[in-house]
């Protein structure tokens, strides 16, 4: 078992270092023109640009580049650790305005994720138990609606008919919880839980559904049945635990495009997360922020990923022998 | 034209499945309502595409044309009438137009940027799954990591850097404009496919016509792609299908957050990004529901198709 910790934790830095060598490769290494210039913001006087040179290490080779960069983010910067350089379009460091986004993200992600995964596996269990019913072919098609359609789509679309026309929903923004009180928080946040979930919570309602049919087809659901036990246990005792394993497999997974999603959503209503803070920050023509929000989402998906592969193993042994 | 061409991919593709094969999926496709909808929807939109200049002649403008008459006096743009049948976006031009043009920006992100990944995805899922060894597990655990990573993310971050010249990333492969996105696009969407084809190729390498021809000398580049190859269709098929809405939605995200296309070029996720600046949408409804409508029935008519074809191929998912 701890062979199988040390040894993800041993990937863990791989995969860590992974990701700053594809970063760096596509901020430095990739960019057309000097990445001094592309780092100082719109408008750069030389002494600025002759500051990130000498930050960066510019003039080195580009391996001594990269292992200041990694020192740089590991270690810390002039700006304390960890270090995620300075903005020059607001002029602060990033790292200061890295927490207060890193809140919303977290609330608008969690908050989001609750809601698909109470809306999600019943829905799939009900479709796969009724199977070819009325309701499966319901949930089935409102599953498919949500899949293919684009996640800005549906939130225009939400707030135009529940916040504009009908007026029962708040507006865009983000209302901190401990500023404006629970309501007004509450209110602007279940507009982006819901609009995040619902995609999320169809994908989750077609695995489901697909992977408790397969499992109610295997021997030990028909061993259940002959023992005599309801129909209910068997399917939530016997059926759903089986086939909830590659669900869990695929929250996994899935966290690399739910931040994706998030990034849509946040900036569809004007969350003030790390994803709006990264897109805004193009138009800016702010690098050092999309470099630092990628770097600190990526970090924290992998992460993330590590500690529900470790949980995993504890939960199912099969898991540690492969 | 480049789209017209490259939509003939997938037809061609069916050939090499072999005569029954493709009769029977096509047998059980023709059962599949929804699959016949889908390709109804599909040669809709793909009819959209080619004929967008002949549907604008019906209006008499151009995509890019300004109309002053469309806006008020506030420079608000007028809704739909009987000459602008999806009404003007913000700076006064035909909606209708765009969203016609729009199928073709979709269109060509879908069928080169698919075919991209495809071709990616194939050789290197082959390489991985016939070799073993080192060699896939370094491939495979690069795709683990690289599918796990916020990839939109990546994809605003190369775009944003990749645009901050005209002559673009790679020496000049990746250029602004629809040339990065499909780019951007084939780069994230490979490993999808190439962990299928992987998959496939590990329990085929093991049968005997492998065996057979490893027998007869034939050398590894041959066994993978006469031998092992033409048996990978379907699944390439059904999943190459699958990833193509993925990626209509991946352009429009792009496009949404500005990072995509430039304004010049109708595409549908940036019409909806116009909508939204100003919260624009809530006086201009035309600005976001007929862009998203056509971004929604294109996404849903290939994921039809895409279910439709899995279920044909593979009659044991049909069951269920």
């Amino acid at each position: 078992m701890w062979r199988f910790v040390v040894r993800r934790l041993l990937w863990l830095v791989a995969v860590l270092l992974i990701i700053t060598a594809i970063t760096y490769g596509i901020f430095f290494v990739m960019a057309p023109v000097d990445p001094a210039v592309l780092f100082a913001g719109k408008q750069p006087t030389p002494q600025v640009i002759a500051e990130i040179r000498r930050e960066f290490g510019l003039s080195k080779p580009v391996w001594q580049q990269y292992g200041l960069f990694v020192q740089h983010v590991f270690l810390g910067d002039r700006y304390g650790w960890p270090g995620l350089g300075f903005s020059f379009v607001t002029r602060a460091s990033v790292k200061s305005q890295l927490g207060s986004r890193l809140v919303v993200t977290a609330t608008l992600a969690f908050g989001a994720a609750f809601v698909w995964l109470i809306l999600g596996i019943p829905i799939g269990v009900v479709s796969a138990v009724k199977q070819r019913s009325f309701v499966d072919r319901l949930a089935m098609g409102f599953a498919l609606f949500f899949v293919s359609a684009p996640v800005f789509w549906i939130g225009l679309m939400f707030l135009w008919v529940f916040w504009f026309k009908l007026g029962i929903a708040a507006g865009t923004g983000y209302f901190g919880l401990t500023h404006y009180g629970f309501f007004t928080w509450l209110n602007h946040m279940i507009m982006p839980w819901i609009v995040l979930a619902l995609v999320e919570a169809a994908w989750y309602a077609r695995m489901t559904r697909g992977s408790l049919i397969e499992v109610m087809g295997e021997d030990f659901i028909r061993t259940a049945r002959a023992k005599g036990l309801s129909e209910t246990r068997v399917i939530v005792k016997h059926g759903l635990r089986a086939s909830l394993l590659p669900v869990v497999t695929m929250f996994g997974m899935d966290l690399g495009l739910l931040f994706g999603g998030a990034i849509i959503v946040e900036t569809v209503f004007n969350l003030q997360g790390i994803g709006q803070w990264a897109v805004a920050s193009v138009s800016t023509g702010d690098l050092p922020v999309i470099l630092a929000v990628t770097l600190v989402s990526s970090f924290a998906i992998t992460l993330a990923n590590v500690a529900v592969d470790v949980c995993y193993a504890f939960l199912d042994p099969r898991v540690r022998l492969q | 034209m480049k789209v017209q061409q490259d939509l003939q991919t997938p037809s061609s593709t069916v050939v090499s499945i072999g005569r029954s094969t493709r009769s029977l999926v096509w047998t059980r496709l023709r059962k599949d309502k929804a699959a016949i909808l889908g390709l109804i929807l599909v040669a809709i939109i793909v009819g959209v595409a080619i004929f967008a200049p002949l549907l604008a002649r019906l209006t008499g403008h151009t995509p890019n044309q300004l109309f002053e008459n469309m806006r008020t006096e506030l420079g608000l743009p007028r809704g739909p009438n009987a000459r602008f049948w999806f009404g003007a976006d913000q700076v006064g031009r035909d909606l209708f137009v765009r969203v016609m043009y729009g199928a073709r920006t979709s269109l060509f992100v879908a069928v080169v940027g698919t075919s991209l990944a495809t071709l990616i995805g194939v050789v290197v899922g082959l390489v991985a799954g016939y070799y073993r060894g080192w060699l896939d597990t370094v491939i495979s655990r690069g795709i683990d990591v690289w599918l796990s990573l916020p990839l939109l993310l990546f994809a605003v971050g190369l775009s944003t850097v990749c645009s901050s010249s005209l002559r673009g990333c790679l020496g000049g492969l990746l250029q602004p404009g629809l040339r990065l996105v499909t780019g951007i696009i084939a780069l994230f969407t490979w490993p999808y496919i190439a962990r299928i084809v992987r998959g496939q190729v590990i329990s085929l390498r093991e049968r005997e016509f492998v065996e057979a021809a490893r027998a007869m000398g034939s050398s590894d580049a041959r066994i993978m792609f006469s031998e092992l190859l033409p048996n990978l269709m379907a699944p390439i098929l059904v999943y190459a299908t699958l990833t193509i809405p993925g990626n209509i939605l991946f352009e429009a995200a792009l496009s949404f957050l500005g990072v995509g296309v430039p304004q010049s070029t109708p595409s549908w996720g940036r019409m909806l990004s116009d909508a939204t600046s100003g919260s624009l949408f809530t006086y201009a409804w035309w600005m976001m529901v007929y862009p998203g409508l056509f971004l929604l029935l294109t996404t849903l008519a290939f994921y039809l198709i895409g279910d439709g074809l899995r279920d044909a191929l593979d009659p044991r998912r049909a069951v269920r």
